[in-house]
């Protein structure tokens, strides 16, 4: 078991012959996952140069003829948005968004689509969803994964491959990765990924890292002390990071939701609750495999 | 992107808000000129700096002085404070101890204030709405309060689907206690600035105060209006309202080359692929008993032509002592960013000691160029020792 997707997952790409989307098919497809086809409007009715899949104009005709049940977004941030709210409106069950940058008031929108949609958004601005040695989906790189027990979840991009490498160095690779990007307004947060996870099997304990700025580290906190710990639940060691201790108040840290503005917010204050929770803080972003190693002994 | 107070009046003015009128001034023949079009007899002379908190802050060279925002109560007055202030730096709350240099002033007309009211609309992240707050605390901090006094903060949330209705402002009228003609007046501020929010891609517009004059007028008499950075590519008009002045050069310097950075007042360079991990590079290198000199992320596309300006502008700032580069490649490719390293210290001779971190895509491609470089790089393994060692440079040098 896994969350999100797995080796069945058959995997549409949304700006499918662009050089970002061609070169992360291409990567995707090297490491085995099972990928179909693609959108680039306009070029429906050819087949992929490169990869030699078949390219459509909508995301409606990909899904009706390949069957694609997730589909990754690779479309420039003007046109994001537009992209996302396709897939939605073609009910695709699974869809993740790489891009960076796209207008906050184009994501409230998304946002408010999603709520009555069929479709699971992860992003925008992420690094993407992964399942060691089954389908990798986004940009990671796919070598320093390593199948095992381990479920991460993260806003961060490259602070998600440093829990990658170092729980992979510990000898326990990772059940999945999910990348939730850096964005204030994105599809899944912490809480809907840690409700998977607590569900999957495979899945025996979780690295959760945040960032400053907003609340949804502290909701995720709250979430786990009620659904995790505790007599009769599964009490799986939970270790956390926030990254941005050293930020000063407002000012952005490179992600947009990175920035501190109301007080609640710090990363402080994220990690007392988290700690509250019954969550191992890791002290220092290169001591994230050896926290979970401890927490696993405790 | 921040813009000033007579800029935002200037924009919001256009959707139909009620504001004073005003002229800009950046020297005191300009402000006597101003106020002259004026009708008095009370005159406003307004500080115009991207800082709240101008009325209670102080300049530099008369600490014990009047603020930031000063009344006057004739032409001349306006231009002997337009002389004092012009020019001289103002310490507000917001702009830090360093303070902010004056270079521009508002010029407005006085008005007879009954009731001072805030109102606020920016994005809440919890339900990925926007929100527009009100309060009967106008003129004071809002941050206060929230903290004090949360049940005076009104707010309600408006669904993107169907927009805003008069409703939405009708009940933060009612709410905040207006009577009579004032509940329409506000009511239609409140459309007013909601539509300039989606209009024009808003990330924060707050007035506080908004005033009730006398006469029962609704007015803003202050405007903080910032737009999404993001969303610019479809305001190009907007651009035109920046203010490079109000930003920090190195800062400025790197906007302009598409890298992300802010300067801190810290001994150590940084340059990190990915805004998480330039944080917890930050977090790390203070773990370790020094400071992070800055926050850069390069991006996941670093070139030899990134890297190289990443690093003019790193040792721009005369603090820096070292620079740790962090690099876990994804996209970014390892052997690209080594090479991009190579060339960015030999042609900027560097003279800072350099720690370099490289993990990910082609690591020990890239680790084998750094080696056989011939320059003093010191190579680490990991963040840790990349960090430690970083510190234990600048401890040296």
């Amino acid at each position: 078991m896994s969350i999100l997707i797995d080796a069945n997952t058959k995997v549409m790409t949304q700006g499918f012959t662009g050089a970002q989307g061609t070169f992360h098919a291409s990567q995707g497809i090297a490491y085995g996952s099972n990928y179909v086809g693609g959108v680039t409007p306009g070029k429906g009715g050819t087949m992929h140069p490169e990869l030699n899949l078949p390219v459509f104009n909508t995301v409606a005709e990909c899904v009706a003829a390949t069957g694609a049940n997730a589909s990754v977004i690779y479309v420039p941030a003007p046109f994001a948005a537009d992209s996302i709210l396709e897939a939605i409106d073609a009910e695709v069950p699974l869809i993740i968004c790489i891009t960076e940058g796209i207008p906050v008031l184009d994501m409230v929108k998304v946002k408010r689509a999603l709520g009555s949609s069929k479709s699971r958004l992860v992003g925008p601005n992420c690094p993407g969803v992964i399942t060691p040695d089954a389908c990798k989906i986004g940009i990671m790189p796919g070598h320093i994964h390593r199948r095992g027990s381990v479920g991460i979840v993260s806003r961060s991009g490259t602070l998600t491959y440093e829990a990658v490498a170092q729980t992979t160095a510990a000898g326990l690779g990772q059940s999945s990765c999910v990348g939730i990007g850096g964005d204030p307004v994105k599809g899944m947060d912490f809480i809907d990924v840690l409700e998977l996870f607590l569900k999957d099997p495979e899945t025996e304990s979780i690295i959760m890292i945040g960032e400053i700025g907003g609340q949804s580290e502290i909701q995720a906190a709250e979430f786990l002390k009620r659904e995790n710990f505790g007599p009769g639940k599964r009490n799986l060691p939970v270790v956390g990071f926030i990254a941005g201790a050293t930020a000063p108040p407002g000012r952005r840290m490179g992600h947009a939701g990175a920035v501190i503005s109301g007080g609640k917010d710090t990363a402080e204050a994220k990690m007392a609750a988290m700690a509250e929770a019954g969550i191992m803080i890791a002290d220092s972003p290169s001591s994230l495999g050896s926290t979970m190693v401890k927490a696993l002994a405790r | 992107m921040n813009i000033h107070e007579y800029q935002g009046k200037e924009v919001l003015k256009r959707y139909g808000v009620a504001v004073l009128d005003g002229y800009v001034a950046t020297t005191p023949e300009e402000a006597e000129a101003g106020a002259a079009k004026l009708p008095g007899p009370i005159y406003v002379v307004k500080s115009q700096i991207h800082a709240g908190g101008r009325g209670a802050g102080r300049f530099t060279n008369d600490p014990d002085g009047k603020g930031g925002v000063r009344l006057a109560k004739s032409v001349a007055e306006v231009k002997a404070e337009a002389g004092k202030m012009l020019g001289s730096t103002l310490v507000t709350k917001q702009t830090g101890p360093a303070g902010k240099q004056v270079n521009r002033l508002y010029i407005e007309a006085g008005c007879d204030i009954a009731r001072e009211l805030y109102l606020a609309l920016l994005l809440d992240r919890d339900t990925s709405r926007i929100v527009i707050m009100a309060s009967t605390e106008g003129g004071m901090e809002i941050e206060e309060v929230a903290e004090h006094h949360p049940e005076k903060i009104l707010r309600v949330h408006v669904d993107p689907a169907t927009g805003v209705f008069p409703y939405h402002g009708r009940e933060l009228a009612f709410g905040l206690g207006l009577t009579g003609k004032q509940v329409g007046a506000f009511q239609k501020l409140v459309t007013a600035l909601y539509t300039a929010y989606i209009d024009l891609d808003g990330a924060i517009i707050e007035i506080n105060p908004v005033v009730v004059t006398k006469a029962g007028d609704v007015l803003a008499l202050d405007a903080k209006v910032s737009f999404d950075d993001s969303a610019l590519f479809r305001h190009k008009d907007l651009e035109a309202l920046r203010d490079d002045t109000e930003m920090d050069p190195k800062e400025l310097d790197a906007v302009n080359h598409d890298l992300n950075y802010v300067a801190l007042d810290g001994e150590i360079g940084c340059m990190v692929n990915g805004a998480g991990l330039a944080m917890a590079t930050m977090d790390i290198i203070k773990l370790y008993g020094s400071s992070p000199a800055n926050f850069l992320d390069v991006g996941g596309t670093a070139d030899a032509a990134r890297v190289t300006e990443a690093f003019r502008i790193i040792t721009s700032d005369t603090n820096v002592k070292g620079i740790l580069v962090n690099i876990f490649g994804g996209i970014a490719k390892c052997d690209m960013i080594a090479n991009g390293i190579v060339a960015a210290s030999k042609n900027l001779d560097l003279k800072v000691p350099l720690v370099v971190r490289l993990e990910g895509t082609n690591v020990e491609l890239g680790k084998k160029i750094l080696a056989e470089s011939g320059l003093a790089i010191i190579p680490a393994d990991n963040l840790a020792d990349a960090a430690q060692k970083a510190v234990a440079a600048v401890r040296n040098a």
